[in-house]
């Protein structure tokens, strides 16, 4: 059931996109508004009693409203007045531009265009200044525009891939699905033909990538993963690690998904994190240079303490 | 109920719109559908919060008198042209990219305020198109619980408070702030603004803000200054182009990160490469070596090599 406010709020907008679409069909105008069916004809009926100060019947919005609950059509005569919609307010007018900004971080070269001008247009009516960005880490622009160019040309790519977790270079050929931005970067989704899988490319550690004169085809079973909880997202099956870190290594809480976080009087911290594969979390720690410590598994410790004497000994001292 | 606070609410803004002039309170409660038979008090209550709502939407209603010789005669309207859409003419593929817009947003007030704009839009008669770049999905996110304060505070140009604690540090620090501007960088947002206790622009990380943000004074307290580029601000945290050169030993098929930027790579045996590899700052290349363990040897120079080594001691236990 919706407030009177986002009814008005919605009215406003109604109104003179009716005065615009005379004839327009019910269950089209619900779908652009984004609510259901009946909603449009309440909405109808609020209006129907809505208009000029003083309201004699000649002065109200008319509505044919037996056509719109009958046929499912709208007919809506009378309310010159609401001719155009209410201006953007400040705060929707930089949410607006600041998705157009984000999205012209990563949009080809041609429809880059497009929203530079979009941008520029709706600057000029609304008024927003360049107040909010969204930085997107650019990729590399060749192998960038040949991703775009796969993805709107429907054509399987051969991609050279680094993994630095596992410190290797992979070479594969994968369907493009779709280009993800998410937390400042982009990736490509798509159907791995070498890990028959759907992955997550980022598209800074794409060092190469070829159109191939295939049409990309992913299987049904390919299905775009939900990212709205993050780009890591943790299983259960994987491994527990307890890691102790000192004050300088407590942004490594904030950048992975932890799953209990305490803190010790001395401003440490201490994680517990889930781990797909340990060698990640032996660089992270090798990285970290004494300022993290896995207390948990001690095997786990101890072994990342031995590789580090293992890599001192090829110096002299 | 609702559907009749609906119909006196747009009755209440088509009758002050439609108005020459200020139309007094009295006026109001005469004509708009809704306020007849209420008594004064609860008339007065009912008009105040309508007002309140109207304006919540972005409904600009100013107050005033026809004759200023007799102020007492107060009334309200809406102009016009402050109250509708300035024309705005978008060709079609303009219009398309706006379908995208309104899935960016992976939050839900600024989805709905990104909606409500293009619905705006739409209804001024700009078909916008859902198909146009359906395989791109730029998502933003903002989970900070000062995000949503910070950009009203952007927003309106409210001056805010709030205790921030640097990295590293132990202590929160108060800070007094005139937002400037918000941005996103490698997926986390940071205020930027004046700081007008260290009367310097400062920018800080919303993760670091710790309790809430209060606002401070009225809106429209300040004024961003001319040809400020927060954008510019922000990059000051962009990793610097490099400036020197180390030299690392490197196991065949490991090291790929350094690889892929190594302006050099010279064979040393059938196990070792060495790598000539660009950098800008010794301790973040330092790390990353020592990321590598036994698979990446520093030769040169002295700071990189210091630096690893410190490192591995430290993870090693050996002082």
């Amino acid at each position: 059931m919706s407030s009177a406010r986002d009814q008005v709020q919605r009215l406003l907008a109604l109104v003179p996109y009716l005065r615009d679409n005379d004839g327009a069909r019910v269950d089209d105008v619900a779908r652009e508004f984004g609510v259901k069916p009946k909603q449009i004809l309440a909405d109808l009926k609020v209006l129907w009693f809505c208009g000029l100060p003083g309201a004699q019947m000649g002065d109200l919005i008319e509505i044919d409203i037996d056509a719109a609950e009958g046929d499912g059509v709208i007919h809506l005569t009378n309310a010159d007045y609401l001719a155009r919609p209410l201006r953007l307010a400040a705060d929707e007018a930089l949410a607006l531009l600041t998705a157009l900004r984000t999205l012209r971080e990563v949009a080809a070269d041609t429809d880059r265009a497009a929203v530079d001008r979009a941008i520029a247009k709706l600057e000029a009516a609304a008024g927003a200044g360049a107040s909010a960005h969204v930085h997107v880490e650019p990729a590399d622009p060749e192998i960038a525009e040949t991703v775009n160019r796969a993805l709107a040309g429907k054509r399987r790519l051969h991609l050279t891939y680094d993994v630095p977790s596992r410190d290797e270079t992979t070479e594969r050929d994968v369907d493009p699905m779709r280009l993800v931005v998410s937390e400042g970067r982009s990736y490509l989704e798509a159907w791995c033909r070498l890990a028959e899988d759907v992955r997550l490319f980022r598209l800074d550690r794409i060092a190469a990538a070829k159109l191939l004169d295939l049409p990309s085809e992913p299987p049904p079973e390919a299905t775009p993963r939900d990212l709205s909880h993050g780009m890591f997202q943790p299983s259960e099956a994987d491994l527990l690690a307890t890691v102790r870190l000192a004050p300088p290594a407590r942004w490594v809480a904030e950048y992975y998904p932890t799953e209990s976080v305490t803190e010790d009087a001395d401003g440490s911290l201490l994680i517990t994190l889930r781990v797909a594969d340990t060698a990640w979390l032996q660089r992270l720690v090798l990285r970290l240079g004494g300022y993290a410590t896995v207390v948990e598994p001690v095997a786990l410790g101890d072994q990342i303490a031995a590789t580090a004497r293992t890599a001192l000994a090829a110096y002299p001292g | 109920m609702s559907a009749r606070k609906s119909e006196r609410l747009l009755n209440l803004v088509i009758c002050l719109l439609v108005a020459r002039t200020y139309v007094t309170k009295d006026r109001i409660r005469e004509v708009v559908e809704g306020y007849a038979g209420q008594s004064d008090e609860a008339f007065e209550k009912m008009f105040e919060r309508d007002k309140d709502e109207l304006r919540d939407l972005g409904i600009p209603i100013e107050m005033g008198s026809q004759d200023k010789f007799f102020s007492d005669e107060v009334g309200y309207r809406i102009r016009r042209d402050v109250f509708e859409l300035p024309e705005v003419k978008l060709e079609g593929d303009e219009a398309a990219v706006l379908g995208v817009a309104a899935r960016v947003w992976q939050h839900a007030s600024l989805a709905e305020a990104t909606s409500s704009a293009v619905l705006k839009l739409k209804a001024a008669g700009i078909q916008t198109d859902q198909t146009a770049l359906a395989a791109i999905e730029p998502h933003v996110a903002a989970s900070e619980p000062a995000f949503d304060p910070l950009w009203s505070a952007v927003v309106t140009r409210s001056v805010v408070t709030f205790e921030h604690r640097r990295s590293g540090a132990a202590e929160a620090v108060k800070r007094t702030l005139e937002p400037w501007g918000i941005v996103s960088w490698h997926g986390r947002w940071y205020v930027v603004g004046r700081d007008r206790d260290r009367e310097a622009t400062r920018m800080f990380r919303l993760s670091r803000i710790s309790g809430p943000v209060r606002k401070v004074g009225s809106p429209g307290a300040f004024t961003v200054p001319e040809g400020t580029d927060i954008r510019a601000t922000v990059a000051e945290l962009a990793p610097v182009p490099p400036t020197s050169e180390a030299k690392v030993r490197a196991r065949q098929d490991c090291a790929v990160s350094l690889r892929r930027r190594a302006t050099a790579v010279e064979r040393i045996d059938d196990e070792w490469d060495l790598l000539h590899v660009p950098y800008a700052d010794a301790g973040v290349l330092a790390e990353e070596i020592a990321s590598l363990g036994p698979d990446a040897v520093v030769a040169a120079p002295g700071e990189v090599l210091d630096g690893v080594v410190r490192r591995l001691r430290a993870v090693a236990g050996v002082s």
